[in-house]
């Protein structure tokens, strides 16, 4: 009895529901309807609307990552700064939303920002403009930022609390300001922290479909739709798969990159 | 001692998540497994069905039929009963997908529903050997009356500036083709290239008109008064002016789809008796009523329609349209793999279109 039989199950559980559905995803995608091999699903990118629909989703899920980090940087060093009995609340907060359905929470959204919405019942209540982004790219990447926002904070969270007050105290000591101390040691501590937040919401947001369809009014072709609705509505899982390859090719990419700055691997613990 | 226990605990855990719940003794009579569109049935008929024939029900749903093609096709998920449309049931006969139904097993079926939702059934399903007519209407134009003065009877109020941003249009590929076709006054079924391109050209044009393209939100959206004008199925129609009394439904003069749903049973169906007895419990008149009261589509059951109280409802010409007053009505009907692809291409190009 040694302790890798002990992980038996967790491999034949990634076995089952990662590699084996991967590679049939890659066997699709290389193959046609008849099953002979071809590039054909893979070079779908090019065509016009796919194309436009992944720039749509880079564009987009870009966007989206950006103002995370904005958002969620300050909000971590706050957290951070605080005593562990008054952060534990604020991170609970911030975390209450996830326990509930990812789905439900768009859809929540989608009845806040419609036209006679509850946003725009307030902001006519308090004589206001009428906020109308709903069916819009901005409604999306709202969404974006809503669902995906904790997954850039506890990163960040988590990489700032591991340095060490002494390693701050010594750039005062040795005459850096505020501004000097958060550029030279703060923020390059925390970077790990912040490359691993912004794969976990750039991921997601680049592969999402509900948001846009419940969000965008289904007007805004993402390529996560554009996937979804091959292998749903048209039934062409060749084609899906082939179009999956090429978006887990820029996965990839984002993966290596973060790999290569966040060489411990810190920031991935939550 | 330790390293085993916990090994065997890992195993137990990972087994429990797939083992499926055992039989119960509630239901000696086996299962049946359903397959129907979301919000399609009044849950009370399906729990009488249980207490009677002590057979139990596994309900699941779906939104279009072309989500639900894919599934029967791929054979994973052996459902015994399935209700499509008319041209879905079509390509389903098509590519063998359908078992034979056994008439015999099937008094109230043969009975109650009308003869001439039988006959309208042969231009997809000829011979009647595969479907069981449950819901039929039209696709028409739903709009409120506040926000809409003019006397709406065409299609092309759809491609009208003053309603920019307050028009729904069907997030389903037929659907959608249906009402540009129509404008142009050709075909539903055209898979004639140059006028579905034509169709496809009237949709991006439309395209910033639109505020959404969906599906059954329509009903919502326009009971909340979010949009002026939506393209929307007449069983919806019912239940939206019950609930938002400003709702007029029209059906345009250029002509519409009439529909039929209808229950089948997939070939591999493992519970054929079942669904069989699942199917003529539905054509009970008194069953028909109940749902057709909870759904609001018409009923082909002739044997409901007569125990309708509400003399409005009975009469209603939403509910139960003269259809002789109305020309132009068609029937989707399959168009083949090539045309499929060619229909999905272009709803494609229209999705991807974008003003910025």
């Amino acid at each position: 009895m040694n302790k890798k039989m002990l992980s038996l199950p967790y491999l034949f559980w990634c076995a089952v529901f990662i590699i084996i559905p991967l590679c049939m995803v890659v066997y699709y995608g290389l193959t046609d309807k008849t099953g002979a091999f071809t590039l054909a699903n893979i070079a779908a990118i090019a065509t016009a609307e796919h194309a436009k629909a992944l720039w749509f989703s880079l564009l987009l899920s870009f966007a989206g990552t950006v103002i995370c980090l904005l958002l969620a940087y300050p909000l971590a060093m706050i957290l951070s700064g605080m005593k562990v009995s008054q952060h534990s609340f604020i991170v609970l907060i911030f975390i209450l939303p996830m326990w509930m359905n990812f789905l439900l929470r768009t859809m929540a959204w989608e009845t806040l920002l419609e036209k006679n919405g509850i946003i725009n019942t307030i902001l006519h209540f308090l004589h206001l403009p009428a906020l109308n982004i709903i069916n819009t790219p901005s409604a999306i990447i709202l969404g974006m930022v809503y669902n995906f926002l904790p997954f850039m904070v506890l990163p960040i969270y988590n990489a700032l609390t591991k340095i060490d007050n002494n390693v701050v105290n010594a750039a005062r000591d040795l005459g850096a300001g505020s501004f000097q101390t958060f550029s030279r040691i703060i923020f390059p501590l925390s970077l790990p922290g912040v490359i691993s937040g912004i794969t976990m919401v750039f991921v997601p947001a680049l592969t999402t479909f509900v948001i846009s369809t419940l969000l965008g009014g289904s007007k805004i072709l993402l390529i996560g739709n554009v996937i979804e609705q091959e292998f749903t509505q048209t039934g062409n899982w060749h084609l899906g798969s082939g179009l999956s390859i090429v978006l887990m090719i820029f996965i990839l990419i984002n993966m290596v990159l973060s790999a290569v700055f966040d060489k411990d691997g810190e920031g991935a613990t939550l | 001692m330790k390293k085993l226990f916990s090994l065997v605990l890992c195993l137990v855990t990972t087994a429990c998540l797939f083992a499926g719940c055992g039989s119960s003794d509630k239901y000696p009579n086996g299962k049946v497994y359903v397959y129907n569109w979301g919000e399609y049935i009044d849950e009370e008929t399906i729990k009488l069905f249980e207490k009677e024939t002590g057979i139990e029900v596994i309900y699941d749903e779906f939104d279009t039929n072309e989500t639900m093609y894919p599934k029967i096709e791929a054979g994973a998920s052996n459902y015994d009963v399935v209700c499509p449309s008319d041209y879905m049931i079509q390509k389903m006969i098509d590519n063998d997908l359908l078992a034979e139904l056994n008439w015999d097993n099937l008094p109230n079926a043969r009975a109650n529903i009308g003869a001439e939702y039988y006959e309208q059934s042969l231009a997809f399903d000829p011979g009647n050997l595969y479907s069981v007519p449950y819901c039929w209407g039209t696709v028409g134009i739903l709009y409120n009356t506040t926000m809409v003065d003019e006397p709406v009877t065409s299609w092309s109020i759809l491609w009208d500036e003053t309603y920019k941003d307050s028009i729904l249009m069907q997030d389903s590929v037929r659907d959608l083709f249906m009402v540009a076709l129509k404008e142009l006054g050709y075909s539903m079924n055209s898979t004639n290239e140059s006028e579905l391109q034509e169709a496809k050209e009237l949709l991006i044009a439309q395209k910033p008109l639109v505020q959404a393209y969906v599906i059954d939100q329509v009903r919502d959206k326009m009971i909340g008064d979010e949009a002026a004008i939506g393209v929307i199925y007449s069983g919806e129609a019912i239940y939206t002016q019950r609930e938002n009394p400003n709702l007029a439904y029209v059906i345009p003069e250029e002509g519409t789809n009439i529909w039929i749903d209808s229950w089948v049973i997939p070939k591999n169906a493992e519970n054929k008796e079942n669904a069989e007895k699942f199917i003529d419990f539905m054509c009970r008149g008194d069953i028909a009523l109940m749902n057709f009261e909870f759904i609001t589509y018409s009923t082909p059951n002739t044997a409901a329609r007569d125990l309708i109280e509400d003399d409005d409802i009975r009469n209603s010409e939403i509910a139960f349209p003269d259809l002789s007053k109305y020309d132009k009505l068609e029937t989707f009907s399959y168009l083949g793999e090539e045309a499929d692809t060619l229909y999905n291409n272009l709803w494609k190009e229209i999705k991807s279109y974008t003003s910025y």
